[in-house]
C-alpha cells in the first residue's frame, strides 16, 4: 500500500516536471546537473555514440570507453599479460611479448593513433606505443584484439610514437631518452660525445602482418618528446618535438631547462624515401623482433630480424630542419589542413604557431641559424606564424575541432583553453580537475574531426578528492567537456585505468558493423585444433603430453582424463565448438600455475600445466556459460612417475585409451 | 546533496520516460479490447498435433522433393557432423535426441527453426519448451545459414 502511494506521488510529481519542462529544453544559463545528466544519459540498452580508445598508462593495456556515457566496455591487454584472457600465459599469445630481452611481461603504454586514410581515421586499426622497451602494437578493430607487435630498435624511450602519417605509409618513433646507438659501454658523462637519438619510420601500418622498420634517422642527442605526422598541406613530412637540447645526463628537469628554445624536428619522410631509394643509408646489424597474430591459426609468432638502414641527415641534406621552438615543448599539433605546427613549450604561458609554408619559404631562402650535425636550424622569425598568449600555464597538447579552433590542455593551471586559428585570440577556458595531460576531441587530431568537434575528454594526472577515495593510489580521472556550443561546459568525471595517457575516439557507427561475433569453425587452422569430439584424444610424447579436447555448453571432451604422470608436461589444446555471439569458455585446472584460457567460440588456445604431485584435479569452465555451467567440470588423474596406470579419456560412455 | 540530487534526476528521468516519450504503454480509447489469446498448447498436446506445428522462426514452409538430393545431404552431414555432434548421435540419445526417425516426429519446418532460432524455440514453442524442461538445457544456435540447415534436414531423411 505505502509502495502504491509512494508510486503514485512520484507519477504526479514526474508529470508536473514533464509539462513544464518538455520541448524548452534550453534556458541559457549555466549547464545544471540534470542537463549535463541528460546529455551523457544513455538509456540500458542503447548504445553510446562514440569508441574512445584510451592508453592504459602503466598498466601496458588499452581500455574502451563508450562516450557520453564514459562506460567502460573492454580491457584489450597490449604489452602486459593479463590473467583474464590469459593473453601472455597461453602458448599462443607468449610470442606477442617477445622482445630481444626476451620475454617481458609489462611495458608503459602512451598513445592509441587510430589508421588514416587520405587522413582521416578510417576505423581499421588502432596503434599504440610501447615506451619502456621501444614497441609498437597493432590492435585490429574488427577483434579488439593485438595482432601484431614490432620493436623499434636502436631507440630508447619510445614515446613520440605512433602518429600515423595521412594514409598510415607510416608510423614514427622518436627517441625520448638518448643513448649510445648503437648501444656501448661508455662513461655516462661522455653524453655529449657519445649519445644519439633516432627517428624511427614503420612501414606495414594498413597490411596486417608486414609491419616493418622501413628506416631510421641519426639525431643529435636530445630527448624526442613527442610527434605528429603532417597532413594535407604539410604531408610527407613528420614533426617531432626535443627538450633537454642542453644535452645534459643529470638532474635534467634543472639542467635540461637552461636555454630558451629547443627545437621541432621537420622531418621530409619523402625525400627519406628518395634517399633509400638511390642507396644511401647505412645498412646497420641490429637486430629486433618482430610479432604476428593470426586469426587463422589463432596463435602468434615472434620472428627475429636483422639489420636496418639508417640515414644520416650530413649525408642526406633536406632530409631534417630544426624549428626553434619556446620552453621546453612537449605536444606538437597540426591543424586539420596541416598548415599550423603548434609547438606547447610546457615550461610557458604561450603557445607557438609555426606556419608550415613559411618553413617551406625559409628553407627555400636558407633561412638557418645555424646548421648542427647536418641538420639546418631555421630562423624563429620566419616560420612562427603566431603566438596564443594563453594566460595558462605549463600548455602541453592541442587538439581541434573543424570550426577553426585550437583546445590546449594546461597542466599546472588545470584547464582547457579554446583559442581561434585565425586570430590567436582566447575564446573560452574552462577547469580541469586536477593537473591535465593530454586531451581529445574524437578525430580532433586528424583532417576530420568527428561532427566538427562534439565532445573533449580531459586526462588528467592527478584525482585527489574526486571520486570516493580508494587508498593512497586512486584511478586517473577523466572529465569530458561538451564543445559544440560557444562555451565548454564540463558534462562528466570518470574513472580510468593506468595513466589514461591519451585517447582517441571514433564515431561508433564507423566500426560497429565489421565486429567478429565467433571465429567460424571451417576456417581454424590452428595446429592443434579438434573440430568434433569424435577426434578427441590425448597423446603422450615422452614426457609431454597432449589434450586434445573441446567444449560445449557445457561440457568438456573428455572430462576423465588418466594416466597423467608427476613430471609430464601436460599441454591441453582446447576448441570451443560453439558457433554463436559471446559464448567464450575457459578453463583452468587447480594448481595451473599461469592463468586460465579463455576461448572464444571457434577459437583454440592451450594451457600449459606441470602437476607436481599425485591425486586427482579438477577442471572446470570459467565463464558462466549455460544454467548447466556449474556443471561444466571434469576430472584429471595425476599418477606417481614410475606408475603404470594406463593413458585413458572418456566422457559418458565414450571410453578410449591404450 | 549529492542524495537529494540523485532523487532529482531519478523522478526528471522517471517523468521523462512515462510523458515525453510517447505513451507507449497509454490504452486507446475508444477501441475493443483484443480478442483473448487462445491458450497454449501444452507440450503433450503440441506433440500430438506435431503435423501443424511448424515452430517459431524464419522458416515457414519447406517442400521436400520426392528424390533424396545426395549431394545436400552429404553436405548436410559434414555440417552436422561438425556442427552438432558435441551433442547429439545420428541414431542415440547423448545430450539431446537423436535425428532418426524425426520426420515421424517433427514437420521439416519446425526442424529448421529448432537449428536457426532455438533461444526463442525453447521459450515459447510449445514442443521447444517442453524438450528444454526434458533436456534440462537451451541447445546451443550453432549460427547455421538457411542453406546450412536445410542440407541438414535433407541429411535427417537418410538416417
Amino acid at each position: 500500500m505505502k509502495s502504491t502511494t509512494f508510486i503514485f506521488t512520484l507519477l504526479i510529481v514526474a508529470s508536473l516536471f514533464v509539462y513544464s519542462g518538455c520541448g524548452n529544453g534550453n534556458n541559457g544559463g549555466a549547464l545544471s546537473t540534470s542537463s549535463a545528466a541528460e546529455k551523457v544519459y544513455v538509456p540500458p540498452g542503447e548504445y553510446d555514440e562514440y569508441y574512445e580508445f584510451f592508453s592504459g598508462g602503466f598498466s601496458g593495456q588499452v581500455t574502451v570507453h563508450g562516450l557520453p556515457s564514459g562506460r567502460l566496455l573492454k580491457t584489450i591487454p597490449v604489452f602486459s599479460v593479463d590473467g583474464e584472457k590469459g593473453y601472455g600465459f597461453n602458448e599462443e599469445t607468449k610470442p606477442m611479448l617477445m622482445t630481444t630481452f626476451g620475454f617481458i611481461p609489462w611495458d608503459d603504454s602512451h598513445h592509441p593513433k587510430l589508421s588514416q586514410t587520405n587522413g582521416v581515421h578510417d576505423g581499421n586499426f588502432l596503434f599504440i606505443n610501447g615506451n619502456n622497451t621501444p614497441r609498437i602494437a597493432r590492435i585490429d578493430l574488427t577483434t579488439f584484439e593485438t595482432t601484431e607487435i614490432i620493436q623499434i630498435p636502436n631507440s630508447a624511450g619510445c614515446h613520440a610514437s605512433p602518429y600515423p602519417t595521412e594514409n598510415t605509409e607510416y608510423l614514427v618513433a622518436g627517441t625520448r631518452f638518448s643513448v649510445p646507438i648503437p648501444q656501448a659501454d661508455v662513461p655516462i658523462d661522455s653524453y655529449k660525445e657519445n649519445f644519439k637519438g633516432t627517428f624511427t619510420f614503420i612501414s606495414g601500418g594498413q597490411e596486417p602482418g608486414s609491419m616493418d622498420i622501413a628506416f631510421q634517422i641519426l639525431a643529435p642527442g636530445y630527448d624526442y618528446d613527442l610527434a605528429h605526422s603532417g597532413k594535407g598541406a604539410s604531408h610527407g613530412w613528420s614533426f617531432f618535438t626535443s627538450y633537454n637540447v642542453e644535452q645534459e645526463n643529470t638532474l635534467k628537469e634543472k639542467n635540461s631547462s637552461q636555454y630558451d628554445k629547443d627545437y621541432i624536428a621537420a622531418v621530409n619522410w619523402k625525400k627519406a624515401e628518395e634517399y633509400i631509394a638511390q642507396g644511401k643509408f647505412q645498412e646497420w646489424p641490429s637486430e629486433y623482433r618482430h610479432n604476428f597474430y593470426s586469426d587463422k591459426t589463432h596463435s602468434a609468432t615472434s620472428t627475429l630480424k636483422k639489420g636496418v638502414k639508417v640515414l644520416i641527415p650530413s649525408e642526406c641534406p633536406g632530409l631534417v630542419y630544426y624549428l626553434p621552438t619556446p620552453k621546453s615543448p612537449h605536444g606538437v599539433d597540426v591543424s586539420p589542413t596541416g598548415e599550423f605546427i603548434v609547438g606547447s613549450g610546457k615550461l610557458s604561458a604561450d603557445l607557438t604557431v609555426h606556419s608550415f609554408a613559411k618553413m617551406l619559404a625559409a628553407i627555400e631562402a636558407e633561412n638557418f641559424d645555424e646548421v648542427i650535425d647536418g641538420i639546418p636550424v631555421l630562423n624563429f622569425d620566419a616560420v612562427a606564424a603566431g603566438t596564443v598568449s594563453s594566460g595558462g600555464l605549463g600548455p602541453l597538447h592541442t587538439e581541434f575541432d573543424g570550426r577553426g579552433h585550437g583546445y590546449t590542455s594546461f597542466f599546472i593551471s588545470s584547464e582547457v583553453v579554446k583559442w581561434s586559428l585565425d586570430t590567436y585570440e582566447v575564446i573560452d577556458r574552462i577547469p580541469a580537475y586536477y593537473s591535465i595531460g593530454h586531451l581529445s576531441i574524437p578525430g580532433g587530431g586528424s583532417m576530420k574531426p568527428w561532427e566538427n568537434g562534439k565532445y573533449l575528454i580531459a586526462m588528467n594526472k592527478i584525482t585527489k578528492d574526486r571520486y570516493l577515495p580508494t587508498g593512497p593510489e586512486m584511478a586517473h580521472s577523466a572529465q569530458l567537456y561538451d564543445i559544440s556550443g560557444d562555451k565548454m561546459e564540463l558534462l562528466l568525471d570518470f574513472p580510468t585505468m593506468g595513466e589514461p595517457h591519451y585517447a582517441q575516439g571514433i564515431l561508433a557507427s564507423t566500426i560497429i558493423d565489421r565486429q567478429v561475433k565467433f571465429f567460424p569453425l571451417e576456417e581454424n587452422e590452428h595446429e592443434h585444433k579438434t573440430l568434433t569430439e569424435a577426434d578427441t584424444k590425448v597423446v603422450r610424447k615422452g614426457n609431454e603430453v597432449h589434450i586434445y579436447g573441446t567444449m560445449i555448453r557445457s561440457h568438456f571432451a573428455p572430462d576423465n582424463i588418466e594416466g597423467i604422470k608427476v613430471g609430464d608436461k601436460v599441454f591441453w589444446h582446447i576448441t570451443n565448438l560453439e558457433q554463436d555471439w559471446d559464448v567464450p569458455h575457459g578453463l583452468a585446472v587447480m594448481g595451473n600455475q599461469n592463468a586460465e584460457l579463455l576461448i572464444m567460440p571457434g577459437q583454440t588456445e592451450t594451457l600449459v600445466w606441470e602437476p607436481k604431485e599425485e591425486g586427482v584435479y579438477p577442471f572446470y569452465c570459467t565463464d558462466f556459460c549455460s544454467a548447466l555451467h556449474q556443471e561444466m567440470q571434469g576430472y584429471i588423474r595425476v599418477s606417481a612417475k614410475n606408475a603404470n596406470t594406463k593413458m585413458k579419456w572418456s566422457l559418458d560412455e565414450e571410453v578410449f585409451g591404450e | 546533496m549529492k542524495s537529494k540530487v540523485s532523487i532529482f534526476l531519478a523522478v526528471v528521468i522517471v517523468a521523462s520516460m512515462t510523458a515525453c516519450g510517447g505513451g507507449s504503454g497509454e490504452k486507446e480509447k475508444g477501441k475493443f479490447a483484443p480478442p483473448p489469446k487462445a491458450k497454449p498448447l501444452t507440450y503433450e498436446e503440441a506433440v500430438a498435433d506435431w503435423k501443424n506445428q511448424k515452430g517459431l522462426g524464419p522458416i515457414k514452409n519447406v517442400s521436400l522433393e520426392e528424390e533424396i538430393d545426395q549431394e545436400m545431404a552429404k553436405k548436410g552431414e559434414e555440417i552436422y557432423v561438425l556442427k552438432c555432434t558435441a551433442c547429439h548421435a545420428p541414431d542415440k540419445e547423448k545430450l539431446g535426441p537423436a535425428p532418426t526417425g524425426i520426420y515421424d516426429r517433427r514437420t521439416p519446418e519446425w526442424i529448421m527453426n529448432m537449428i536457426l532460432n532455438p533461444e526463442e524455440m525453447a521459450m515459447n514453442d510449445p514442443i521447444g519448451r517442453g524438450l528444454l524442461m526434458k533436456y534440462n538445457t537451451v541447445m546451443a544456435n550453432q549460427g547455421l545459414t538457411e542453406e546450412d540447415a536445410r542440407a541438414v534436414l535433407e541429411y535427417f531423411r537418410t538416417l
